[in-house]
């Protein structure tokens, strides 16, 4: 769906994005991670044809761009930073403006009042589309960027922290619709800074750093059994005697401990006649992935993590 | 692209404004030459005013004579001035292009959008002026125009014919011949379109500068600093060798067609110099415009 090669970007003497080579494979919900800074945005405006890269090679939808954005980004929906709308008309209007332009603007018109309401629907901003957009809170415009890259039915999501301005029911819903839109075929790529959302909505996530993509992989081979299996036991003590050198760390009554099973250990540490709180096999976290190939974040003068 | 333009122009509540209050310049200054009955004296104040008192039906020309030399120029700055730089700092450029909208095309989309709203205004201006004219200074009286721009040197400006036109009522041209209210009517649409076209070297400039600064004050003062710098120095003798160049040396031409033949020789220079500046700042907008990195 997105493939780069070696995509730079320079501006003077700063690299703002190295050599990134990007795969997003259709039917993704892919998050590209990195901190403020990173080369994020740069990197979709990019995909976008709204900055030319340097050098390097970007194919969106299986077409180059910018060369041939004209039919690639009719496909395309995108929330690019903030969202922006004329503030002196309603969110219909808008929508109906933006519908209206660019490549078959007059052909989609006998269709538009449905695609806008239906937008607005996805959105939950159905019942305010009438409102000007300057009465509209941060969340309200964000829903309604969110609107304006849905309103053509794009195969293709291109979404610059969408979670931002939203509140946890925003967030939530964001999710959701994301997830729905996934399932009926549309591949979705965002940026973010936020882990946690990344982490319960992707299914593969890229990590830029410095400009570099220092990781992409999917979600699920990052957070596979790590081999360890992590314990909480109130007669920690006597798990540690029992299991003398498969021990790796203890933290109170909380153990880490190497074995590939945990449903056997479980059942070896009853019989011996230990409590067992809770027993599961042991994952990196996202954060913890992410932050074992970041270096400080680039916006951080301080260098503190 | 361009019908979405033009309703976002429509939309815009700073049409209306700017238009309402282009227009009431000539109302107010209207009232106050109907309630006084003070004239300037021929040859002086701005072009055609002196001659109002005589037939309110030259109101018009002298409407657009009053707005000319800065309400226009000002309008027209804000509005191209705003075209483009307006939409990256609202955020909505970005938008745009990526729907997509080629920018070669927005570009021409905003001309138009530009060219129309001018065209709107030198329209509202007349027709209202018209209105004023008639209700509040009184129909055509004969020998009207020909007081009115004494001062303008042309070939063939004739005596005054002082009330003995043919047909009484008539109104003369700036050559002292009659015109009928059609011949009027003719005239003031080729005033309406010259002014128009003299708009367009500013609305290029604005446009160009539109490009360039994501700050749209910054590219509707430039260009006015631009046509100061014309007006200043069209005035100056020693600027002689460069002021056919200048974006405001044919502005006042268009009162060319109020004479008899009209005089087409400075009306086609200045359609001429328009084209120019048209030319190389679009150019100029476009070459920028195409190849920039839009991080706004």
């Amino acid at each position: 769906m997105i493939t780069t090669r070696a995509v730079t970007k320079r501006y003077g003497a700063v690299e703002a994005v190295r050599a990134v080579d990007l795969d997003v494979r259709e039917g993704d919900r892919y998050g590209l991670l990195g901190p403020n800074g990173s080369g994020k945005t740069t990197l979709v405006r990019m995909l976008l044809g709204l900055v030319y890269a340097t050098s390097g090679e970007i194919e969106v939808m299986g077409r180059r761009m910018p060369a041939h954005a004209r039919e690639v980004l009719q496909h395309v929906g995108a929330l690019i930073e903030e969202p922006a709308a004329y503030p002196h008309l309603s969110a219909r209007a808008n929508l109906a403006l933006f519908d209206a332009a660019g490549p078959h603007g007059l052909a989609g018109r006998r269709s538009r009042s449905r695609r806008i309401d239906e937008a607005l629907e996805q959105v939950g901003l159905a019942g305010v589309g009438r409102r000007p957009v300057k009465a509209y809170s941060l969340g309200m415009r964000q829903r309604l960027g969110l609107a304006a890259a849905l309103i053509r039915r794009p195969q293709l999501l291109v979404l610059d922290e969408p979670g931002n301005g939203l509140d946890p029911r925003g967030i939530a819903d964001l999710r959701q619709l994301l997830i729905g839109l996934n399932d009926d075929g549309v591949t979705v790529f965002l940026s973010s800074h936020l882990l946690a959302e990344v982490e319960q909505l992707c299914t593969r996530v890229g990590v830029l750093d410095s400009g570099r993509l220092v990781l992409q992989q999917d979600l699920a081979a990052l957070r596979a059994p790590t081999g360890r299996v992590l314990l909480d036991s109130p007669d920690a003590d006597r798990v540690c005697a029992m299991l003398d050198g498969q021990v790796e760390r203890r933290d109170g009554q909380r153990l880490l401990i190497r074995s590939t099973d945990p449903a056997r250990l479980n059942a070896r540490l009853v019989g011996a006649g230990l409590r067992v709180r809770s027993i599961g096999p042991h994952r990196r976290t996202l954060e913890e992935v992410v932050l074992s190939v970041t270096g400080a974040g680039s916006d951080q003068v301080d260098g503190r993590r | 692209m361009i019908r979405v333009e033009l309703v976002k122009l429509v939309r815009r509540p700073r049409t209306w404004v700017s238009l309402v209050l282009t227009c009431a310049l000539p109302f107010v200054v209207a009232v106050f030459i109907a309630v006084t009955h003070l004239a300037p004296p021929p040859g002086q104040g701005s072009a055609f005013l002196s001659a109002v008192l005589a037939s309110g039906a030259l109101y018009p020309a002298a409407a657009l004579a009053l707005v000319l030399p800065v309400f226009l120029p000002v309008a027209t700055a804000v509005v191209a001035g705003d075209s483009i730089a307006g939409e990256a700092a609202a955020g909505t450029l970005r938008y745009l292009l990526v729907r997509p909208v080629g920018r070669t095309r927005l570009l021409v989309a905003k001309l138009i959008s530009v060219t129309s709203y001018v065209l709107l205004v030198v329209i509202a201006v007349t027709v209202t002026a018209y209105a004023t004219g008639v209700l509040l200074l009184g129909p055509s009286r004969a020998g009207a125009v020909a007081h009115a721009v004494a001062g303008t040197p042309a070939p063939g400006v004739g005596a005054p014919t002082a009330g003995v036109a043919p047909g009484a009522g008539a109104i003369t041209s700036l050559s002292g011949t009659p015109l009928s209210l059609l011949q009027l009517a003719e005239r003031t649409v080729g005033a309406i379109a010259f002014i128009t076209v003299s708009m367009l070297g500013v609305a290029a400039i604005a446009l160009f500068l539109s490009t360039v600064t994501s700050s749209a004050l910054g590219a509707t003062l430039g260009a006015l600093a631009a046509l100061v710098a014309s007006e200043i120095l069209v005035t100056l003798n020693a600027a002689t060798a460069v002021q056919p160049y200048l974006p405001t040396r044919y502005w006042l031409a268009w009162i060319d067609f109020f004479r008899d033949p009209i005089f087409w020789r400075n009306i086609d220079r200045g359609f001429g110099i328009q084209a120019v500046y048209v030319v190389v700042f679009l150019g100029a907008a476009w070459a920028n415009f195409t190849t920039k990195d839009v991080t706004a």
